[in-house]
């Protein structure tokens, strides 16, 4: 007899969690065993004791939080299945950065996916989404409203390009969240055929040069020296988006503000953002990329974690497919930047002491990198992406 | 349309003055006669059609969006037009759609966003205009090198049928004003699905006249001064005989024509604003340069009387946007009996006595104007400016000067419905101070109740439209201040929208299980852009429930945000669970640290609200109990 649904995967305040395999996925606070679907903040997050995820996740992760991110740590083979407690779990691309991936979970004949953050759109970034079929599918609805319908990034890049070619004496500031984003409005840029030196943030070097490494070509990308600014007429700069309209931007030649971002797709949140050149690019999928996929997986149930879940859940139900809302805090929430571009949620201590007393266990992870000490584990500092740059941007930081 | 909607599309991303007029200037510059003029009526909001309602637009995106999903969708992005044309789903989603030769494009996702090709890039496509030219225009104008749309016939497709005929600016224009009610719905229909987002966009911000993109009338007739190398005051003189598209002003401020004569023979002339006083304002100013008059708490107007070619009185009233409000007025507008512009204030007065702000709404509420609503709220003015004597225009002179031809016109007019605003005598800000915090001591007797501050008006400036700085100020009295709770959060619209930026709070009052707060008002103002974002993470941060756009947040004794709110008046109302309703409230200040359970309670509004039934303006120097009363003066 085929299990609950809410056997194989529950809701905790650290976030969802596997009874049976006993694992939490993309928790919000340090817990015993995590899985990560991918490496951005509001889902991979330091401190846990034990984490499993992909190759690429890890080294992100490494990157962000320094190696000693997670006690031990498993590297999850995309396609491969792998037994945790009574479960069976396996990583599957969900092409939405590099690294990504769903997570579905197996037991007792009952599959659940968890997709994390996905995109169905072409990205020469990473892993293109592969369909799971499921019996219950769990999605984000970051753009979960039909009025949000992603346009072709080629157009957008060239959007980038035409005002790069008839403004040569500005420079063109694009905010882009330092994992996936930039590197992927970097990728963009080069099949358009530009081929100057695409000119970083200092908060986007490191995540870039991890791409570059796993073998994304992005051609020249020098970082931005604070004195050579000035020079930059005609360049084409990436920075986080909290650096587009501070004073680090303020110092280029006349600088035309560009945010790369799913969000611009609505015209009053760029104004608010005082973009003057909105490129509608996302990481997430658009509302007809959320409903094909949630017929494609053919999942009698679905469970939206976080977005614009009402509207989604609405359609599911038209379309008689079982859905529920998660309203799951600690993800992007639908208001604030887009969750990958957001200022980090505030992360609460742990409602109880976790972890107090217990050993390290999980047979099936294997001893990691780590090396920090129990203790250390149980008391977590908030996580510190490196991603977010100060405010001044690199030339103030030491 | 696509030209037009493009050039919104641009503007509205532009901060820079500037840059926002470089771009009006190059639209005028390229777009024919008549779509400039109709761009130009459009931004000044001199269009004649009757606008579109909101309800229509939302009528018909209903039929083909599923209502549940479209009101989640226009709460989220809080901007009608733009969630429309956002949502709006491609035609040959639907049934009968004859759309041939569109088989080899792809196939359309569930909310597609083809069946838009006919207006991008392609002028072959955008130029396709089947006869629907009304006689009324110019059979030939020269050929311009930007056109859109209009009778430059590009070939006809190698089709039978032809691809969505995308819309000008003037044909809507001009549909929009021959089209009866009952045929709107299937023209504005067939335009939605011709044009593209951004096109959509632009033509529903235009039918609902809700341009809002950042170019004032101001600008625009700037950047149309600008063509001809003029100064955009030589335009506005004439503006107001002028009617879209304005062929003859083009051609004139191109050197093409003669200067336009105004045909208008009681135009509106943009009325004079003035900026709030600050504190910091005062070192700044000298009171010997300044006169003062009463700010009284009714609706500006223009009253402008004139005679037309045929010896005809043509007598009109105005709003201070100068839409022709004379309809519904006629009270008074019988007493315009002079030949001239005055500027003043609407109020109600009753046997002498000037009624509150409350009582002026009663009349402004009612949509039919019947005797016994003219007997029982009779319109008065209040005046104190004159803008126009005669021919003569008098807004070059001194305002002492034209003060002294004012008081000479109303004593001539001798109609009781126009009165003169009295000066406020003082020779120090002190003194100024005195009579605003106390005007029935120094004249004001009765009609107090109805001044909600005072006018500081340059004795030499001259009458200006818009809002020059360093002539005239507004220095309102104080408003009440209250601490209340933050109850709910609501989503905003335009500027804010997607942010919760509408704040429902509440005060204690003693209820049936002991102290609970009872919402007593709502704002959405008074705080900076920063604490904007703070606010909105508080309600995110602190959700108990959510109610669509509305999100109740966490509020008791112990817990909750503390907000202080100003506020200008109070009023009985059956609408609201506390039984009050405030006039203008805002937040002045938010308490991140003040308990909640140290919030005000329902009594000292109940306070407030016993003093202003008598007096709607109590007078300050009789403190109001408890912490509601008015803060101290600058």
């Amino acid at each position: 007899m085929a299990l609950r649904s809410t056997d194989i995967l529950t809701q905790t305040p650290q976030g969802l969690y596997c009874p049976l395999g006993d694992f939490h996925i993309d928790p919000i606070r340090p817990v015993k065993r995590a899985l990560i679907t991918h490496g951005h903040s509001d889902h991979a997050r330091a401190g846990h004791r034990a984490v499993m995820a992909t190759r690429e996740t890890l080294r992100i992760m490494g990157v962000r939080y320094g190696e000693d991110f997670a006690a031990t740590t498993q590297e999850a083979a995309l396609g491969e299945s792998a037994k945790l407690g009574d479960v069976t779990v396996r990583f599957t691309p969900a092409g939405h950065v590099l690294g990504s991936a769903q997570i579905s979970i197996e037991a007792g004949g009952t599959r659940v996916v968890v997709s994390g953050d996905y995109k169905r759109a072409e990205d020469p970034t990473c892993l293109p989404y592969e369909v799971v079929p499921c019996d219950v599918f769990i999605t984000e609805a970051t753009f979960g409203l039909p009025v949000f319908r992603h346009p072709d990034t080629r157009d957008e890049v060239r959007k980038l390009l035409d005002s790069v070619a008839l403004f040569p004496e500005r420079a063109h500031i694009v905010g882009a969240y330092a994992l996936g984003k930039a590197q992927r409005v970097m990728a963009l840029l080069r099949e358009e055929g530009y081929d100057k030196p695409i000119h970083l943030h200092g908060a986007m070097e490191r995540l870039t040069e991890l791409y570059k490494s796993e073998g994304v070509p992005l051609g020249e990308t020098p970082k931005v020296v604070a004195a050579e600014r000035s020079k930059l007429a005609g360049a084409i700069v990436l920075c986080p988006p909290s650096s587009i309209q501070d004073l680090w931007s303020r110092r280029f030649p006349d600088p035309v503000t560009c945010f790369a971002s799913g969000w611009m797709q609505v015209r009053a949140r760029a104004r608010q953002k005082g973009v003057e050149l909105p490129l509608v690019i996302s990481d997430h999928s658009d509302w007809d990329d959320l409903c094909r996929t949630i017929v494609e997986t053919g999942a009698g149930e679905v469970w939206v974690t976080h977005g614009q879940e009402d509207a989604l859940v609405h359609w599911c139900t038209t379309q008689g497919i079982q859905a529920r809302p998660l309203h799951m805090l600690g993800y992007g929430d639908e208001g604030e930047a887009e969750p990958d571009e957001t200022a980090h949620p505030p992360v609460e201590p742990p409602a109880h002491p976790p972890l107090e007393g217990e050993g390290r266990s999980a047979s099936a992870i294997r001893g990691g990198v780590g090396s920090a000490s129990a203790d250390e584990v149980a008391v977590p500092t908030p996580p510190r992406p490196l991603a977010d740059p100060p405010p001044q941007g690199e030339d103030s930081s030491p | 349309m696509n030209r037009f909607a493009a050039l919104l599309d641009r503007v509205m991303y532009e901060p820079r003055r500037n840059a926002k007029l470089r771009l009006l200037v190059d639209y005028f510059r390229h777009t024919p006669d008549p779509d400039r003029g109709y761009a130009l009526a459009a931004m000044t909001g001199a269009l004649m059609f009757k606008e579109a309602k909101a309800g229509l637009i939302r009528g018909l995106v209903e039929e083909r969006v599923d209502p549940v999903l479209f009101r989640m969708s226009y709460h989220y992005v809080g901007d009608l037009a733009e969630t429309v044309a956002l949502i709006w789903p491609a035609p040959h989603s639907q049934v009968n759609e004859a759309r041939p030769n569109q088989h080899d494009r792809p196939s359309p996702p569930l909310w597609g966003r083809d069946g838009e090709g006919g207006a991008h890039g392609s002028t072959g496509l955008d130029d396709l205009t089947v006869g629907a030219i009304p006689p009324s225009r110019p059979l030939s104008r020269p050929p311009l090198p930007h056109k859109e749309g209009g009778d430059f016939g590009a070939p006809a497709m190698g089709h039978n049928n032809p691809p969505p005929h995308v819309p000008s600016i003037s044909e809507v224009v001009e549909t929009l004003a021959t089209t009866s009610k009952s045929d709107l719905p299937a023209k504005l229909t067939a335009w939605l699905d011709a044009l593209d987002e951004e096109g959509r966009w632009a033509l529903l911000k235009l039918i609902t006249r809700e341009l809002r993109v950042g170019v004032s009338a101001r600008l625009a007739k700037t950047a149309v001064a600008q063509l001809g190398g003029m100064e955009a005051d030589e335009v506005e003189l004439i503006w107001h005989g002028l009617e879209a598209p304005y062929e003859n002003l083009f051609a004139w401020v191109e050197g093409r024509g003669e200067k336009p004569e105004s045909g208008n023979p009681a135009p509106f002339r943009p009325p004079m604003l003035s900026h709030p006083l600050e504190d910091e304002d005062f070192p700044k100013l000298d009171a010997r340069d300044f006169l003062g008059e009463w700010k009284w708490d009714g609706i500006r107007l223009q009253a402008v009387s004139g005679h037309a070619s045929d010896g005809r009185p043509v007598r009109r009233i105005y709003s201070r946007t100068g839409e022709d409000v004379s309809r519904a007025f006629p009270d008074l507008v019988e007493a315009l009996a002079f030949d001239g512009a005055i500027d003043g204030e609407l109020l109600i007065v009753r046997e002498g006595r000037v009624q509150t702000f409350n009582v002026l709404q009663q009349r402004l509420n009612r949509k039919a104007v019947t005797p016994k609503l003219i007997d029982e709220f009779p319109a008065h003015l209040r005046v104190y400016d004159i803008l126009a004597e005669g021919e003569e225009d008098l807004r070059a002179l001194p305002f002492a000067e034209r003060r002294k031809r004012l008081e000479a016109f109303v004593a001539r007019l001798n109609d009781p419905r126009i009165d003169l605003s009295p000066m406020v005598a003082f020779t120090s800000w002190d003194e100024l101070e005195a009579a605003r915090a106390d005007p029935a001591s120094v004249g004001a007797g009765p009609d107090a109740d109805a001044i909600e501050g005072c006018m500081i008006k340059r004795a030499d400036s001259p009458y200006l439209p818009g809002r020059p700085k360093g002539y005239w100020y507004k220095w309102k009295r104080d408003p009440y201040i209250v601490d209340a709770v933050m109850m709910y959060g609501q989503r905003g619209h335009g500027k804010r929208s997607s942010f919760y930026s509408d704040y429902t709070f509440g005060v204690w009052r003693d209820g049936p299980n002991g102290e609970e707060l009872v919402p007593v008002g709502k704002a959405y103002h008074g705080f900076t852009d920063e604490e904007l974002v703070k606010l909105d993470r508080y309600v995110r941060n602190h959700t108990v429930n959510r109610f669509g756009p509305v999100r109740e947040v966490e509020y008791g004794r112990d817990r909750g945000l503390v907000l202080e709110v100003a506020f200008e008046g109070l009023q009985r109302s059956t609408r609201h669970k506390s039984g009050v309703a405030m006039r203008f409230p805002r937040i002045s200040r938010i308490r991140w640290d003040k308990p909640s359970a140290e919030a005000d309670r329902i009594e000292t509004l109940e306070k407030i609200l016993e003093r202003g039934e008598k007096e709607v303006h109590p007078l300050e120097g009789t403190p109001v109990e408890g912490t509601a009363q008015p803060k101290d003066a600058p």
